[in-house]
């Protein structure tokens, strides 16, 4: 009988030596993904022990945590600190060293490591692969097994393709039945986050499942999965199906011709089995999600736009409303915000763009609100100009940067001043996520665009759709 | 890394939940490419003010005298940062001590020879409620002692444990296993 999950199915192949009591198994790791900020003790370990990095073209690097999202001023880039500056120029000698491919500035491949490697073809179904980021998870939406890890971590794999892991348990979350018009995935997962709470997903591989989570596009899915890590699982995963071959085809890093053929024939065989076993399952109605929004300092602390902020006093939820400054039982909407911020790994993808930009067409950013546009990636940035939505954004009145993680982790000079209220479609709410003293309410492209509008957290209004 | 078998200490408490890894090292101390002297970005936020000015905070004060961490639940979500383990050892924690720890906190910290140790409610209760109080955290019988005959099991995973133990990290093993990778590598090209 055949009752194997997804997650087994791809630990399996992955297994050099099995689990025992005493020692993890060695899983051999297929994908792994760089980046400046938790990678230069690594490479620093390795020179001290003398290794080599085993299999360097399963090693891809980027620079984005620490980058300036505005552009070189007489080739000179302008980095927040000399420190950082150093740090990518730490990353840039790292990978000439140890013979590793680096998308730097210029490569015109550069971006947010979690939106290249999908768009270059590099993730793809079956695979492990691995990232010292937590939101590595975001792969997932292929059918791989992905996942953050330390700069320890980081270090084991440069030199021996490897780590050591126990086995997750799995637990499936099941959305069955049709969105409503107004909810998006980033909708979906805060209310999955809501419902199961920011551990209620610690020591799990989530697979989710269901008629709602197969009809979103892969952008959609690349949302979901990533902030399963705000739920505290080990990674999320979708079933690879048409959508999924349909987005790889053709990418510069997928296979081609007959090796395609070859990998879509295993790839079909990587769904869960019918009778497969989870070992948690969690049912949710698609129709019941609205569009949801963060109103504390956790991910799991969200709410639908109609309501208001909770009254009860426990101690956490009153800690929680005076650091973000609301009245008991204040209602979510005319909320005034200081700052939008339309990026990151969670929401910094072409139709994520598209999504906020149909809410400003025509229409103009409050004067009391900063408003920062940051594509996920080079590649996001000229798909986007190619339709011309920078020029909406900035008849709008918003900032049109450059590529980066930028606002999301705050760590180039690119912050939400304290006090002020940012909503951001990023991923991390939590206190001076997005600078000192900065408050963040976690919420969808359309909302946060919506907002920028209005001056207030608003319900986005229907799109204009002119796009095409 | 020197081998751990046992901690005896005092224990400082914090009590809040969910304390994710901006607040124990805030994001804009990542652009070092260094491991040590981070223990002055531990808790920064909390810790300063926006003058740079130190607050009152008994991270500032009695928790100096204090190496065991006793956190509210679900401590270290968030971010894979290694420096959140980093700044707290260099803080002067040897310890950390919640009902629940975030998979990849907890990771992190045990392959730097932070003892991230879950025990259960009752017990982080009494643990929460009784700040100050000496711990022995012994590895070999997996026992942690209290004043008055207090005392609690924990569950560490066995590999983990060894490696503490021994002082040993985890690279040696992985290389180690160099026969059986290549021998993978080759069947699946095959
Ligand atoms: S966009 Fe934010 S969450 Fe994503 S990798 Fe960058 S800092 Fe991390």
């Amino acid at each position: 009988m055949n009752m194997k999950t997804l997650f087994d199915k791809v630990w399996q192949q992955h297994v050099v030596v099995p689990e025992t009591q005493e020692a993890p198994a060695v899983l051999y790791i297929d994908l792994h993904l760089v980046h400046e900020v938790t990678s230069p003790q690594a490479f620093a370990e390795l020179a001290t022990r003398g290794l080599k990095v085993r299999c360097p073209d399963r090693t891809l690097a980027t620079l984005d945590h620490s980058t300036p999202t505005l552009p070189a001023i007489d080739g000179e880039l302008p980095y927040v600190t000399d420190e950082a500056r150093h740090q990518v120029a730490t990353l840039r000698a790292n990978a000439a060293t140890f013979g590793i491919e680096l998308l730097d500035f210029g490569s015109g491949q550069r971006g947010i490591v979690h939106v290249v490697g999908p768009e270059q073809g590099a993730t793809q179904p079956g695979m492990t692969i691995v990232c010292g980021d937590s939101h590595t998870s975001t792969h997932g939406a292929f059918g791989a097994i992905a996942f953050g890890i330390g700069t320890s971590e980081v270090g084991y794999v440069l030199a021996s393709q490897c780590l050591l892991q126990r086995k997750p348990k799995t637990m499936a979350i099941n959305v069955e039945g049709t969105l409503r018009a107004d909810v998006c995935a980033k909708d979906v997962i805060l209310h999955i986050i809501r419902t199961i709470g920011v551990e209620g997903g610690t020591g799990y591989a989530i697979e989710y499942r269901g008629s709602a989570i197969r009809g979103l596009d892969m952008d959609g899915r690349m949302t979901l999965c990533n902030m399963s890590i705000e739920a505290g699982a080990r990674c999320g995963m979708v079933a690879p199906d048409e959508v999924t071959f349909a987005y790889l085809k053709d990418r510069p890093r997928a296979p081609k011709g007959d090796a395609w053929e070859a990998a879509v024939a295993r790839w079909r065989d990587l769904a869960s089995d019918a009778d497969a076993q989870f070992d948690r399952q969690v049912h949710i109605n698609a129709a019941e999600i609205a569009p949801t929004v963060t109103w504390g300092t956790h991910p799991g602390m969200g709410l639908s736009l109609s309501e208001s902020v909770p009254n009860a006093d426990d101690a956490q939820l009153a800690k929680a409303r005076r650091y973000m400054g609301w009245e008991t039982g204040e209602a979510l909407t005319g909320r005034a915000v200081d700052v939008v911020f339309i990026g990151s790994c969670t929401n910094g993808r072409l139709s994520d763009l598209r999504a906020a930009a149909d809410q400003l067409r025509g229409r103009h950013v409050h004067p009391r609100v900063r408003m920062l546009v940051v594509p996920g990636s080079d590649q996001v940035k000229r798909d986007a100009e190619a339709e011309g939505l920078h020029d909406v954004f900035r008849a709008a009145g918003a900032e049109w940067r450059e590529p980066g993680c930028s606002m999301c982790i705050a760590m180039n000079g690119d912050i939400v001043e304290p006090g002020q209220i940012a909503v951001s479609t990023s991923n991390r709410n939590f206190e001076g996520r997005q600078g000192k003293g900065s408050r963040t309410i976690l919420a969808s492209p359309a909302v946060a665009a919506a907002s920028a509008v209005v001056g207030a957290l608003a319900v986005p209004a229907s799109p204009r759709p002119e796009r095409h | 890394m020197n081998p751990i078998t046992e901690l005896r200490a005092t224990t400082f408490v914090l009590h809040q939940d969910n304390i994710d890894t901006d607040q124990i090292i805030p994001a804009r101390f990542l652009t070092t490419t260094e491991r040590t002297g981070l223990g002055r970005a531990a808790f920064y936020d909390w810790r300063f003010d926006a003058s740079g000015a130190a607050t009152t905070h008994p991270l500032n004060g009695e928790a100096k005298s204090h190496a065991i961490l006793i956190a509210g639940h679900n401590f270290g979500c968030g971010s894979s940062r290694e420096h959140a383990p980093w700044a707290l050892l260099d803080f002067g924690f040897r310890a950390v001590i919640s009902s629940e720890i975030a998979d990849i906190f907890r990771s992190n910290a045990l392959k730097n020879g932070l003892l991230a140790i879950v025990v259960g409610a009752e017990e982080h209760a009494y643990l929460i409620a009784n700040p100050g109080i000496e711990l022995r955290i012994d590895l070999e019988t997996m026992q942690i002692t209290g004043p008055n005959d207090w005392h609690t099991g924990f569950a560490l995973d066995a590999f983990a444990r060894r490696c503490l133990m021994m002082g040993v990290d985890q690279l040696g093993y992985l290389l180690a296993q160099d026969a059986a990778i290549a021998a993978f590598e080759r069947n699946r090209a095959a």
